[in-house]
């Protein structure tokens, strides 16, 4: 009998709010409250809040900390300045992508990092196994003691300011810092996986509920899974399970600038080679001219009759109007405007190749 | 809630009777409300002669995709102008400014053969235990 999915402290506002719940990564979360397009938008216009506890949170303290993150992330840590946040990948020794992650350095020797709900296992199981080659590195898996809430949107962070007394302004893009609510530590990052200006908060369970309801009282648009999902794709991020996975190395996904080419860590080897040598594909962009047939992750993308591909990730864009989506073609047909088709359930849905992000915030 | 004067069919369509030997069609309530955000409404051709209860197309949602089948035999006559821009008067309005092709039928008694509202009701209720 399959393990009971598990849901994190909010489930019971999820349900207050009317969501629907649908499976996600072993975890009972809301797909939608309303309408994903209406919550979409209301991200782009406005501020939404999304419950992300489903995420893993890790704690890396010690003298150690930072040889750990540099020994398993391919943009290493070392050399992060104190309050800013860094993007990477662990890998394994091929190359292979385990997870993607954001860590901030908290302090000299303290880091968090925030991995995929997806990895929990892996990524505790992977980081424990290294630290152990690594002298004065500790490890707390702190997943379950917090709670992860992302406040994005351009009216964002100028209302999370009045709730973390005026730090989430303070802040600079990529930077986190300690903020308090009700008089309880909670840490800020202005980061999120959304193309907007925003917060993530992690905070301890006994304030999850009561922040969550003051957010939503202040007037945030609760956000679920499926908007979230949209609005990464305009935003051109990937998702591991999607467009990354152990069978793909960052060369090939695009990902090339956050893989060092200094210094010593797992899957260096591999992929100091890969780049070297070039990829046999490459993961693009494309979207349709109109509306159409929405091409989804498996989908064949054809050319001249024969297969040359497969999207990973595909969708119908709000902002846009039309289909976009992110799939691996041959490095020769990957060239923006590059014309393309997406076997769609037997009907042939065109598309051509285009650079990402697919949608950029106007500037204000 | 369902609206009297229609038809309906198990799979979740609707037929709407002109009175001149066509019909609207469309999908109810419940199906909108199972898809979610409509993206995209896959019609067939206007000349297409389709079959009683044989599939004439898809509606494709956010997170969905699912089959629409004609409640009637009969020629397509009309498609819904608006679907193509604003697919989302699906969710809106699915009796009124959602309806999606004009038949013109074969047999209007075939309406006879369609679940009424009250019926349709019925079976909604069955398949939710």
């Amino acid at each position: 009998m399959p393990d009971p999915l598990a849901r994190t402290l909010l489930y019971p506002a999820h349900l207050a709010l009317g969501a629907r719940l649908v499976p996600f990564a072993g975890w009972e979360m809301p797909v939608q409250y309303n309408s994903i397009v209406a919550e979409h938008l209301a991200v782009r216009n406005n501020w939404g809040l999304f419950d992300v506890s489903h995420m893993g949170r890790i704690q890396l303290s010690g003298a150690g900390a930072a040889a750990l993150l540099d020994l398993v992330v391919t943009s290493g840590a070392a050399d992060l300045p104190l309050g800013r946040s860094r993007y990477g990948l662990i890998c394994n020794p091929e190359g292979g992508i385990l997870d993607d992650v954001v860590f901030y350095r908290q302090t000299e020797q303290r880091f968090l990092l925030v991995c995929n709900a997806g990895n929990r296992a892996v990524i505790g199981a992977w980081l424990t196994h290294h630290a152990q080659r690594v002298a004065g590195a500790q490890l707390e898996i702190i997943s379950d003691q917090t709670i992860m809430l992302a406040i994005q949107g351009p009216h964002a962070v100028q209302q999370a300011d009045g709730l973390f007394s005026g730090v989430p302004s303070s802040l600079k893009r990529f930077t986190g810092a300690s903020a308090t609510f009700q008089r309880t530590p909670v840490f800020l990052g202005r980061t999120g996986y959304t193309g907007e200006d925003g917060v993530e908060v992690v905070a301890p369970v006994a304030v999850g509920l009561s922040l969550w309801n003051a957010l939503i009282g202040a007037g945030a648009t609760p956000v679920g899974l499926g908007a979230r999902d949209t609005l990464r794709l305009e935003a051109g991020l990937p998702l591991h399970g999607n467009d990354i996975s152990p069978s793909i190395n960052p060369i090939e996904a695009g990902l090339e600038r956050f893989v060092r080419s200094t210094g010593d860590y797992i899957g260096k080897a591999a992929l100091d080679e890969l780049r070297a040598h070039g990829s046999h594909r490459k993961l693009v962009g494309f979207k349709s001219a109109g509306r159409g047939l929405v091409p989804r992750h498996g989908f064949r993308i054809m050319r001249a009759n024969g297969q040359i591909g497969e999207v990973t990730s595909g969708a119908f864009s709000p902002c846009l109007g039309v289909n976009i989506g992110l799939g691996f073609v041959p490095p020769a047909c990957a060239s923006p405007g590059t014309s393309l088709e997406v076997d769609v359930r037997g009907s042939r849905q065109h598309v051509a190749v285009t650079t990402i992000p697919f949608y950029k915030r106007p500037t204000r | 809630m369902n609206p009297a004067d229609l038809r309906y069919t198990k799979e979740h369509e609707w037929a709407r009777d002109n009175g001149d030997g066509t019909v609207l069609v469309g999908i109810t309530a419940f199906a909108q409300e199972q898809l979610g955000d409509v993206v995209f409404v896959d019609l067939p051709k206007v000349g297409s002669h389709l079959q009683q209860f044989a599939k004439l197309g898809e509606i494709e949602s956010v997170k969905a995709v699912s089959d629409l089948f004609s409640p009637l035999a009969g020629e397509v006559v009309g498609l819904n102008p608006k679907l193509k821009d604003a697919p989302e008067l699906v969710n809106q309005d699915p009796y009124g400014e959602g309806w999606m092709l004009k038949l013109k039928v074969q047999d209007p008694v075939q309406l006879r053969s369609l679940l009424s509202a009250s019926d349709y009701e019925a079976h909604l209720k069955s398949q939710s235990h």
